[in-house]
């Protein structure tokens, strides 16, 4: 399964450099993060070397290298949200999974992350989990949002 | 069944394929080639059944789907309406429809039924069967879902409510009031007809000059001339020339794009075709940010419908000229919203800005003439040249012509999607508009322009809304995002956010940006912990000059901008934070303590409850009290306590 999607991202873009961002969104939309193997194949076959691979792929804040749990938690730290005290939010969901972001809890069951709006700024502070955007939150409602998952 | 897109006959013969010019006009007011009173009469029953008109007994109920309202609820709403609308038997009657944002977020879910123009607020599942029996079928609309205002005041009226009487809608128009996956809806509207009339009636040069003369300036902060950059990239001889759309919204608090391609997602494109036909190009990107994925989504769509229409790709209504548009998603990086980092981006490299010279008009996109503009920019454009250049240039002040559409957000009672002419001034747009301050605080400051903006005191809200008066006041036009600060934000903490931001942003190619930001950051953080000393102001001062003065692109240039005005404003604040060590916003962390005062404590436990680290110890009914080497000092305990027997100090 998951070599059916790198086979037909290869297919789409052999050759293309420029295309080396969509291909990396395709896979990482695929697979939750981009791994190093599949980074190997996709440089070869787009004809652009690895580190530069390894360059955009650390560039961009989308882009992971690690594997994510199953549910990624986003808080959003945008300037909205940090007015209605989005920080507080941040601590409170660090502290009650004890990862920093970017990082899994050990039972891979939540990736920790932070994002600069998502443009839900009239419903700040706001908190994506996976594609659902929860806004209005205080500190106890985010907790409460875990459970959900 | 046929609709509205369809041919009334076989003697209509437009396709992609087979295209006729009077495609888009033949829809509303056709058909054209032939004489037929039983197909006019087609025509107008399809165009009746997008919009009825005042008057008939057909209604339209539209829900909103903005990104705001769907998280609130309302994306299952048109199924359960639909339900509803059914069992009541009143399918013949009311259609409903979900919209993109209606502007007034803060109130969502929000759904507004047409055509008498009644908006409902904060609507729930269960609301529907009130909404449906009372008003859609009892005539009587549902009083306690309307607009209230704090006095208690009820507005049944969208037009009504104070915080549209004061606007001026003319880009977001149809934002909201139409289905924006539905190219058809965009057409029975008026849409396309400008492209029309620029494809057949139009040159690429007499368009340049439309755009010229209405004055209209770039929507994306810099408010360049538009009609200049497109004229400057027609000059250029080449045989290919690219058009690009920056959706890519970065400013963290910045909503009017994406509530642009979520709500009318054809203006966008039409503007881009205009554009490529006026300068010479016959492919476009959107350049959309990765964080947006139901504008992706509704912008896909759009482009596949115009394809399919043949409003897009070869020989467009048979005029020989030809566009096509891909969509190019971000991967989050704020800096790749400066033009030449997008470029390199679409490239497939990471997004570092180029020096400007040559100017992207000449070298741009895959080393081509390329004319780069802001989402709300190509949506003017449509507009500029159906209403005319004349009609533009009479909205706005001498320098700054046409409306701009503001992100409303932070302490502010409505906040939501604002669009007003240039000229009004900031004090109408927090107070008129966004109903001034929540909970009876009092109003600090508003930000304007994001991380490249400033922070404007009270005394300055009569400022009007123009490119200079508010490059003036140190700030910038920015975007369009406005948040709005009360007594409770710490205005040090503040620039201390935007720097961290821009220090986390800047995409290390230039010393100044990259280190600048840093060391203002090292400064700002001292500060904020209560170790800074009086020097560190100057000292912040003049960083802030050098990183201005010598960075490479827009980002480090602007980088400095959120500091020295909160610098230039609200010194004292800065002072009481170096000099008393306080911070009387209580923002600031490490300068809080929390007590809880005896003889206020009834002990009912809500503070305890909240702690997150269970700092807080005492028996039911008997004064607690905090213990201050396990407290984290986030204030839970502060906020919730409805007996005011938690201090700050
Ligand atoms: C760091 C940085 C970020 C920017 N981000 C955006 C953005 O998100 N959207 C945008 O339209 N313009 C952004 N701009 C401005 C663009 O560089 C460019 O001026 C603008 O898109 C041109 O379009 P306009 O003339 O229609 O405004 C940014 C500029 C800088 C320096
Ligand atoms: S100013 Fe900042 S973002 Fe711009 S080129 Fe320099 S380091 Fe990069
Ligand atoms: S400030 Fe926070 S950590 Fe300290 S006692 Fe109050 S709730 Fe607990
Ligand atoms: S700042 Fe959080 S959604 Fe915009
Ligand atoms: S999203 Fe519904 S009003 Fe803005």
């Amino acid at each position: 399964m998951g070599e059916a999607i790198l086979e037909e991202v290869v297919r789409s873009y052999r050759g293309r450099p420029e295309k080396l961002i969509a291909a990396l969104l395709a896979l990482q939309r695929h697979y939750g993060y981009l791994p190093e193997p599949a980074l190997r194949t996709l440089a070869q076959e787009l004809g652009v070397p690895l580190s530069k691979v390894y360059g955009v792929a650390t560039f961009y804040a989308q882009f992971r290298l690690k594997p994510r749990g199953r549910h990624t938690v986003c808080v959003c730290l945008g300037t909205a949200c940090h007015v209605r005290g989005s920080e507080q939010i941040f601590h409170a969901l660090k502290r009650e999974l004890g990862v920093e972001p970017g990082d899994t809890t050990a039972d891979g069951r939540f990736t920790l992350e932070v994002v600069s709006c998502v443009g839900a700024c009239s419903m700040a502070p706001v908190v994506v989990v996976d594609e659902e955007t929860h806004g209005r939150l205080d500190p106890e409602k985010a907790l409460a949002l875990l459970k959900k998952y | 069944m046929r609709s509205f897109m369809d041919r009334c006959c076989s003697r209509c013969t437009h396709s992609p394929q087979t295209p006729c010019k009077d495609y888009v006009l033949c829809r509303r007011d056709g058909p054209f080639c032939h004489d037929d009173p039983e197909c006019r009469r087609l025509r107008q029953k399809w165009l009746n059944s997008h919009f009825p008109p005042v008057g008939s007994n057909r209604r339209r109920l539209l829900v909103c789907g903005g990104l705001t309202c769907g998280a609130a609820g309302s994306f299952s709403l048109p199924e359960i309406f639909q339900e509803a609308i059914k069992k009541a038997g009143l399918e013949e009657q009311v259609t409903v429809t979900l919209v993109g944002c209606l502007g007034l977020c803060e109130e969502g879910p929000l759904a507004l039924v047409m055509p008498e123009g009644i908006l409902y607020c904060r609507l729930k599942p269960e609301d529907v069967p009130a909404v449906v029996e009372e008003h859609l079928k009892g005539g009587k609309p549902v009083e306690r879902l309307l607009f209230r205002d704090e006095a208690g005041k009820v507005y049944p009226l969208l037009s009504e409510i104070p915080f549209y009487r004061k606007q001026q809608r003319v880009v977001l128009e149809r934002c909201g009031y139409i289905n924006p996956e539905d190219i058809a809806e965009y057409i029975a509207a008026g849409g396309y007809r400008a492209l029309t009339s620029v494809l057949f009636s139009l040159s690429p040069e007499e368009v340049i000059e439309e755009i010229k003369k209405s004055g209209l300036r770039g929507r994306g902060g810099a408010g360049f001339p538009t009609g200049k950059k497109w004229e400057a990239a027609r000059r250029v001889p080449s045989s290919k020339r690219y058009v690009i759309c920056n959706a890519d919204e970065g400013d963290p608090g910045a909503f009017m794009d994406r509530a642009l391609l979520e709500g009318d997602p054809h203006a966008v494109i039409e503007g881009m075709i205009i554009c490529g036909y006026a300068i010479g190009s016959d492919e476009g990107y959107v350049y959309v940010r990765a964080e947006y994925p139901l504008a992706v989504k509704r912008l896909r769509i759009a482009i596949e419908q115009a394809y399919a229409a043949g409003l897009l790709g070869e020989n467009i209504l048979g005029s020989g000229f030809t566009f096509h548009l891909h969509i190019n998603e971000g991967a989050g990086a704020f800096v790749c919203g400066e033009s030449t980092a997008l470029m390199a981006s679409i490239e497939g490299n990471r997004g570092i800005p180029r020096i400007k010279v040559p100017r992207s008009t000449e070298k741009g996109l895959f080393g081509k003439p390329t004319v780069l503009n802001n989402v709300e920019t190509f949506a003017n454009v449509p507009l500029i040249i159906l209403r005319g250049s004349q009609w533009f240039a009479n909205i706005g002040t001498k320098g700054s012509k046409g409306t701009k559409i503001f992100a409303l957000s932070g302490k502010v009672k409505h906040t939501g999607l604002v669009e007003v002419p240039m000229g009004t001034t900031l004090k109408e747009l927090i107070f008129d508009i966004g109903g001034g301050i929540k909970g009876g605080k009092r109003f600090k400051a508003l930000q304007i322009g994001g991380p490249s903006g400033g922070c404007i005191p009270e005394d300055m809200l009569d400022l009007p809304i123009d490119y200079e008066s508010l490059t003036g006041a140190g700030a910038m036009m920015g975007s369009g995002s406005v948040v709005v600060m009360d007594e409770d934000n710490c205005m040090v903490n503040t620039a201390r956010f935007f720097l961290s931001f821009t220090e986390r942003e800047s995409c290390g190619k230039c010393t100044p940006c990259r280190e600048g930001t840093k060391q203002m950051l090292n400064i700002l953080e001292r500060i904020t912990r209560g170790e800074g000393s009086p020097s560190d102001l100057s000292l912040l001062e003049f960083l802030g000059q050098v990183v201005k003065a010598t960075s490479f692109c827009g980002l480090g240039t602007s980088a400095p901008n959120p500091v020295l005005t909160t610098l230039r404003f609200f010194r004292s604040e800065y002072l009481q934070h170096v000099m008393e060590k306080r911070c009387a916003a209580g923002e600031c962390v490490a300068l809080r303590r929390f007590v809880i005062l005896v003889d206020k404590c009834i002990g009912c436990g809500a503070c305890a409850y909240v702690c997150p680290v269970k700092a807080i110890k005492g028996e039911k009914k008997k004064p607690h009290h905090i213990d201050e080497k396990v407290c984290v000092k986030c204030g839970r305990c502060f906020e919730i306590c409805r007996f005011q027997a938690v201090k700050r100090l």
